[in-house]
């Protein structure tokens, strides 16, 4: 055996990062340990230097892209004055969209007059371009929000696992003052498609790939969260009103 | 610690058995930085994996897991245990690396649904990308797993 032991004693020089001595000196849980620490603080530096470069990315091209931003077309929430400015796209059929929506309208009044809100839409699922036209329908008769927040309030029920089914929206926007009758016919029209697809076309231009995306004063969210979304509203806030 | 090497040691300070578990200790920093790599992929860059992708995961996952089973106390069988993910992880390499190449054709492609297997998502120095990264470290591994091998046989 020690002559078997023998044979192999070139090859301990040959390792190159061995512990010179695995008895008594540096013990094999110590270099587990070590190398499992170092991967995972090499992965958590990985993930921060990734994060800072898109957020940079982001806020350029959001910088370069900012005449996508501003829609004359897009329904508008707030004093025209307020000089904080969230652009939000947004798809009727999202859950997210959803969700979020009632933060957004918080922030709006926590900050009386100082903070308003564009919509653009952007119908990513499938079947959900129906209920698009049927909110630039319902702005023909000065409807846009409360037809919004009942379609929001009732996404469910006509949204099922991502799966919509448009039909299924109309019994929830009786009761808040619609003529439905006049929004099956508005919703048709040329200038709501032309509508939607200026909006898909300033949507691709800025690159937004998923919804709700947020751009305030024309930043974008660094990454997307409603406290990274607050953080920015926030910071506009003060930046604008010192 | 290494009073528990399966071989009868002298006492020497360095043995086959120690050579061994470095040998399966190396085998998992190949594993977990893969591991790393492929979340980082998937979930920091937002890449959606394919199914081949998947399959490799399935193969390379548990070995951050199961390969530290082996090596406190360092047991030689686990390069019995871990082989045969190894090398199934390595095949379904070889097989996308080659899709992607363009060697095998079209026609056999076995997913067209979500993202094309042979779609190159990430390309360094004009010819790395994920499959290739995932064929080096499943080759490595077989490397190392093999050398282990002979290291606690002798």
């Amino acid at each position: 055996m020690s002559r078997k032991s023998n044979r192999n004693e070139p090859t301990r020089n040959a390792q190159p990062p061995a512990p010179a001595r695995s008895r008594g000196g540096i013990g094999r849980g110590t270099i587990f340990a070590i190398a499992g620490a170092v991967l995972v603080l090499i992965f958590v530096s990985a993930v921060l230097a990734y994060r800072s470069t898109q957020a940079e990315a982001a806020r350029q091209s959001a910088a370069k892209n900012a005449s996508h931003l501003a829609s004359a077309h897009a329904p508008l929430l707030g004093p025209a004055d307020a000089k904080v400015h969230i652009v939000e796209f947004l798809d009727p059929a999202c859950e997210t969209c959803a969700a979020f929506y009632p933060h957004v309208k918080k922030l709006m009044a926590d900050n009386p007059g100082r903070i308003k809100l564009s919509i653009r839409h952007v119908p990513f699922h499938q079947g959900s371009e129906h209920v698009v036209r049927v909110l630039e329908a319902a702005r023909g008769q000065d409807k846009y929000w409360e037809t919004l927040q009942a379609v929001f309030a009732s996404q469910d029920r006509w949204t099922v696992n991502h799966r919509v089914y448009p039909e299924r929206v109309w019994p929830f926007l009786e009761g808040i003052g619609l003529d439905l009758e006049r929004v099956r016919r508005d919703m048709n029209a040329a200038d709501i498609a032309a509508r939607i697809e200026k909006d898909t076309a300033d949507a691709q231009a800025l690159n937004v790939t998923k919804t709700p995306e947020y751009f305030v004063n024309g930043r974008p969210l660094p990454r997307f969260g409603l406290e990274e979304l607050q953080d920015l509203v926030k910071d506009e806030l003060r930046s604008a009103y010192r | 610690m290494s009073a528990r090497a399966p071989l009868p040691t002298d006492n020497q300070a360095w043995g086959a058995s120690d050579t061994a578990w470095l040998l399966v200790f190396a085998c998992w920093l190949v594993a977990t930085l893969a591991t790393l790599g492929a979340l980082f992929f998937s979930e920091v860059m937002e890449l959606p994996p394919c199914v081949l992708c998947w399959y490799q995961r399935i193969a390379m996952f548990p070995l951050v897991i199961l390969l530290p089973m082996g090596l406190f106390p360092f047991d030689p069988r686990i390069v019995r245990y871990a082989f045969p993910l190894v090398l199934a992880g390595w095949g379904i390499s070889v097989f996308q690396v080659l899709l992607v190449a363009g060697v095998i054709p079209e026609a056999i492609r076995p997913c067209t649904k979500g993202v094309p297997c042979s779609e190159v998502q990430i390309e360094w120095l004009g010819f790395v990308n994920i499959p290739l990264l995932s064929f080096l470290a499943f080759s490595t591994m077989i490397a190392l797993l093999a050398a282990a091998q002979l290291r606690s046989k002798q």
